[in-house]
């Protein structure tokens, strides 16, 4: 029901930058999330959609009206809070209802819209008690049915998982996808640090690094193809392995001499002039598998963690750069002290070129992403 | 620390000691006091209260009739009289200041000159002489008496109706409530738009009201009186709730501004998104939750404006029907000195209210105290 | 009754005043900057740099009038005569400097700065340390804070009946001469006992400032990380070393605050003073003088606001002190 386009939005307090020229559109009933590391300027962002900081340049719109200069309550929009600002001195009734009374609805209207939030959230039994009463899930409920109460066009969430405990996190992340099918033509942007809640709620990611957006895609395309080696570290777990080295061979199939000694043949185009460059060769621990073959890793395990459904194998954590880490499904007892050669699937590496994905060089076009399936997975349906 | 392994107990037990003792010098004075005020106006003046609850042995003398009282009896002049009062027993006399008890009761006593004096249990003396007395002042009989404890509630019907500490007690109740809830509502204002609101100046105003803070108000005393003077408030109570207002408000700012500022961002802004204005923000949810630092203030202010006695002597004046409470104390030191039971009975009076108050909000006074450590006075 | 009454009419006019001022002006504010319609985002900008001083008007208001405005006139004041009709120059400060009566206020003072503060610093770090674990502490801790709520007056009445002092043989009815007494020692008149009555002076604003020491220092024990203690001791310390090398340390700052609010109240103090002594016996101090001069007899309000200039420049260290202090708690 609300797209939503930012446009050379900026926003500077004196001279300290944090965002620079943010262009993004959002569609009408999308769920975005945007992500990136502490001190990205993700919440501002977030924020100056809200209307509670001052955007420095650019122009923010929603629906096609230009909202720089109109208040937080006119925008129509609801935001919930990383701390959920529950009104402490308000039952949850009087919580939900404040923005209704204040908008100047009636009592049948506000009592109405209450008493729905609150069958909507199972937050009935509770309406007379004060927020202090309230354990943390319920507490953050509240703080949804506060925002569904004034039925806004956006929804904007920011950081609100994070003051809960593990299991609750992933039930309440739950209950949010549920309401975001419950609710398809309304739009959610979802500010988090935490890459699994990215990963499973949005329909589109946004990358936010130095100030700026590194990338913009479905989750799994942001996972399969990184545009810069930030993306590619910051999304998955353990992050992502680059092996440095040197092309050697171009073609639909390039070949990478890596300076560990290892040899790769990897699933991405290069060009005839591209010989003899340097890259970086990306392999995500959960990819890499071991062989008896041509290794494009061959290591002493130093230090193994054995997790039951997989064990992490690191490699070079005694020298001075990052080690390297191999994620094995299962269990595999002994292994360390013991020299072991690994290899990946051509199609699951990725190639770095000053720092940046050679997927993703002028004058390519790439074609519309598609998932990939996992090649170590057993249920591949038949061919 | 408790339960820990190994813990000496005489350490523990010095600790309660000394404790003990401390907590009972500071509450002594104060208990001393108010044991005064229930005793007897004579045993006041001639015993320690903490003598209260026992049978009172008092020292004092008796003067005798001069020789005008003398008559003759079996040809002897004899003076005749008491030496008890109402209520009084006799444990033992004497006629030397040194030996206030050298006889019992009944006993004769040896002057001099043929002089003779007997004091019966009863109180009644009896002294003889053979030839007529000639003294002008008569003889000092010294007497040990006893008397029964007396603790009497005659001390407050007394003070509260005939001493005028009842109309005193009225004005200081005039002159605090008022003087306490003005500043309130002015300070709320301000330091809500200290802690909240963005405008050129900010800091320096809010580091001017902590200077302000130890203004001392002598400074302020007699400009005061003469800009009330020439706006015609002149000396009464409108003046007085005036300066408490304006010697107040930095404290009252302070504090409140301090409660706010740690108020939670998200939940201002939330009401903001919610559509709340300024002054809906400010009433619907600032003040409420400010409650406790409000309730801290009110005490502080409170205590203040009854316990002063400067800011009422200057601006409220000394006529009997203007005085405050700590006035009517003051003037009873001066001029009734002697009238102990009405200075601790009045005494109090006044300390009375503020306790209560005290007792009963000490955990909002401990707390604004906490949040405010930097006023003083 | 009518003052009842009248007091009843003062709090409503005052507080409808209050809620009218700044209810109605910021109704106003909205009227003429409307936060909807199409310069909504301006109009909320303008109306929220006015809106400020809508709330701050009064509090300015009374500031200005009844701290800012005095400090400039009794400045004023000091160097003029004594109706304040001419120019004297500096002639007010070199008749004090002259003025036995000022140089024995200023001697006293400084005794009381040295002496209050310290005592009730150390008597109050004494009381929270000694009551803090004790089950019972909390009463403890409201009787020794107690007096906080008693007045200057109500303390000299209170005080009085343990200074009083009766013919040496006599029963003594003041406390403190009665055990001097059976003691086997004479009686004393206390309060004119030159130059120990200041003293007597000064225990009685020490016992009113040791509860407020206490509870400050309380709490700041308390804030202490409990760890830091549990270390020390697994380290082998005494009690006695917790104390003073493990907590007095990490409190200091907070000693330093109580001690130099005590310090404030004690350069003002002027009740205790006045209704026991008056400044007789050598025991007049600043606020107290500056008093006699205001208000007894024929007034001189040049040198009386002389002596509340010297006052203020006095407070003005702590004044500074603290600005920088509250500055620093701001970033």
């Amino acid at each position: 029901m609300a797209d939503l386009t930012l446009a050379g939005v900026a926003k500077s307090y004196g001279e300290v930058h944090v965002l620079k020229d943010i262009n993004l559109d959002i569609a009408s009933g999308e769920f975005i999330v945007f992500v990136g590391p502490s001190g990205c300027g993700k919440s501002t962002l977030l924020r100056m959609i809200a209307g509670l900081e001052r955007i420095s340049a650019g122009t923010l719109a929603i629906d096609g009206q230009r909202m720089n200069d109109i208040p937080p309550s006119q925008r129509g929009i609801a935001m919930v809070f990383q701390s959920y600002a529950l009104y402490p001195h308000m039952t949850v009734r009087d919580n939900m209802a404040f923005a209704l009374k204040i908008a100047g609805k009636s009592r049948a209207e506000v009592q109405e819209a209450t008493d729905r939030a609150g069958r909507m959230l199972q937050l009935t039994p509770y309406l007379d008690r004060l927020p202090k009463a309230l354990s943390g899930g319920q507490r953050q409920r509240v703080a949804i049915g506060r925002a569904i109460v004034r039925d806004p066009k956006v929804y904007l969430f920011d950081e609100p998982l994070s003051n809960l405990d593990a299991a609750l996190r992933v039930a309440t992340r739950i209950e949010i996808a549920q309401l975001k099918a419950a609710m398809p033509d309304r739009t959610m942007i979802y500010v988090t640090h935490d890459q699994t809640e990215a990963m499973t709620l949005a329909d589109r990611i946004v990358v936010l690094a130095g100030g700026g957006i590194a990338q913009v895609g479905a989750p799994l395309e942001l996972y399969e193809r990184p545009v810069n080696e930030f993306v590619a570290g910051f999304i998955g777990s353990p992050a992502m392995n680059l092996l440095p080295g040197r092309v050697t061979a171009t073609g639909p199939l390039t070949t990478v001499q890596l300076d560990g000694g290892g040899i790769a043949q990897v699933a991405i185009p290069t060009r005839a002039g591209d010989e003899g460059m340097r890259v970086n060769l990306g392999v995500r621990p959960e990819d890499m598998r071991e062989t008896d073959g041509p290794a494009i890793f061959e290591g002493t395990v130093d230090l193994t963690e054995a997790l039951g459904e997989v064990t992490l194998l690191y490699f070079g954590t005694r020298g001075e750069g990052v080690p390297v880490i191999a994620k094995l499904p299962g269990i595999h007892p002994g292994l360390t002290g013991r020299v072991v050669r690994l290899t990946a699937d051509p199609a699951a590496l990725h190639l770095f070129h000053d720092g940046r994905s050679l997927l993703y060089r002028d004058g390519v076009e790439l074609p519309p992403y598609q998932p990939r399936a996992s090649a170590g997975m057993a249920m591949q349906p038949p061919a | 620390m408790e339960g820990m392994a190994g813990q000496k107990s005489g350490l523990v037990w010095a600790v309660n000691i000394a404790a003990f003792l401390l907590v009972l010098l500071w509450t002594i004075p104060t208990l001393g006091l108010l044991v005064s005020s229930f005793r007897d106006r004579d045993q006041i003046l001639t015993s320690g209260w903490w003598q209260s609850f026992s049978p009172q042995e008092a020292t004092g003398f008796v003067r005798t009739g001069t020789g005008d009282d003398a008559v003759q009896q079996d040809g002897l002049y004899v003076i005749e009289g008491t030496v008890l009062e109402e209520g009084q027993t006799l444990i033992g006399w004497g006629t030397r200041a040194r030996e206030p008890a050298a006889f019992e009761p009944g006993e004769t006593a040896e002057i001099g000159d043929g002089w003779q004096v007997t004091v019966a249990e009863d109180g009644t003396y009896r002294m003889t002489s053979p030839t007529p007395f000639e003294m002008r002042r008569g003889e000092r009989i010294f007497v040990t008496t006893g008397a029964p404890a007396r603790l009497t509630t005659e001390n407050y019907n007394r003070v509260l109706t005939a001493e005028g500490l009842g109309r005193a007690f009225m004005n200081t109740l005039t002159v605090t409530i008022p003087a306490t809830v003005i500043p309130i509502l002015i300070a709320a204002f301000a330091a809500y738009a200290l802690a909240w609101m963005e405008f050129p100046g900010r800091a320096l105003l809010t580091a001017a009201v902590v200077g302000l803070l130890v203004v001392p108000l002598q400074v302020a005393l007699i400009p005061l009186l003469r800009l009330h003077n020439e706006l015609g408030i002149g000396k009464g109570y409108l003046g007085i709730w005036l300066a408490h207002t304006g010697f107040g408000l930095p404290l009252a700012i302070y504090l409140l501004r301090n409660y706010m500022v740690g108020l939670p961002r998200e939940v201002i802004e939330s009401a903001r998104v919610d559509g709340a204005t300024e002054f809906q923000i400010f009433r619907r949810i600032i003040l409420p939750l400010s409650f406790p630092a409000l309730a801290s203030f009110a005490i502080f202010q409170f205590l203040w404006v009854w316990n002063d006695l400067l800011v009422a002597t200057v601006f409220l004046g000394n006529t009997r029907e203007q005085l405050v409470m700590t006035g009517v104390l003051r003037e009873l030191m001066g001029s009734k000195g002697g009238e102990w039971e009405v200075l601790a009975t009045s005494a109090f009076i006044s300390i009375a209210v503020p306790l209560v108050v005290f007792f009963a909000m000490q955990k909002y006074l401990v707390r604004g105290l906490l949040a405010g450590s930097v006023k003083g006075g | 009754m009518e003052l009842f009454w009248l007091a009843v009419g003062t709090i409503a006019v005052g507080v409808f005043g209050c809620v009218a001022w700044f209810w109605g002006s910021n109704w106003i504010l909205d009227r003429i900057y409307p936060p909807r319609g199409l310069n909504a985002g301006d109009n909320i900008r303008k109306a929220n740099q006015i809106r400020p001083w809508l709330f701050l008007g009064p509090a300015i208001l009374f500031l200005t009038a009844y701290l800012v405005y005095p400090i400039f006139d009794s400045l004023w004041r000091s160097v003029h005569n004594a109706r304040g009709t001419d120019f004297v120059g500096p002639s007010n400060y070199a008749w004090l400097m002259g003025d036995g009566k000022f140089r024995e206020s200023m001697r006293n003072n400084l005794v009381w700065l040295l002496v209050v503060p310290a005592l009730s610093t150390l008597f109050g770090l004494l009381a929270a340390q000694l009551t803090d674990r004790l089950k019972w502490g909390n009463i403890g801790k409201s009787l020794i804070f107690m007096p906080m709520a008693i007045s200057f007056v109500g303390a000299g009445v209170i005080w009085k009946f343990i200074y009083e002092y009766r013919e040496p043989g006599e029963n003594q009815i003041g406390l403190l001469n009665a055990i001097v007494q059976a003691l086997g020692g004479d009686p004393q008149l206390w309060l004119t006992l030159i130059p120990w009555n200041n003293l007597f002076l000064m225990i009685v604003l020490v016992w009113i400032q040791t509860g407020f020491a206490m509870v400050i220092l309380s709490a700041a024990l308390r804030g202490i990380p409990e760890e830091t203690i549990e270390a020390a001791i697994l380290d082998g310390a005494s009690p006695w070393q917790v104390f003073f090398k493990i907590k007095v340390p990490q409190i200091m700052g907070t000693i330093a605050v109580v001690w130099t609010t005590v310090t404030i109240v004690v350069l003002k103090v002027f009740d205790i003073v006045f209704v026991m002594t008056n400044g007789q016996w050598g025991t007049q101090v600043l606020a107290n003088l500056m008093y006699d001069w205001m208000f007894r007899g024929t007034p001189d309000y040049g040198r009386g606001s002389a002596i509340a200039i010297v006052l203020m420049a006095l407070v003005t260290p702590i004044m500074i002190w603290n600005i920088v202090n509250a500055q620093r708690e701001v970033r």
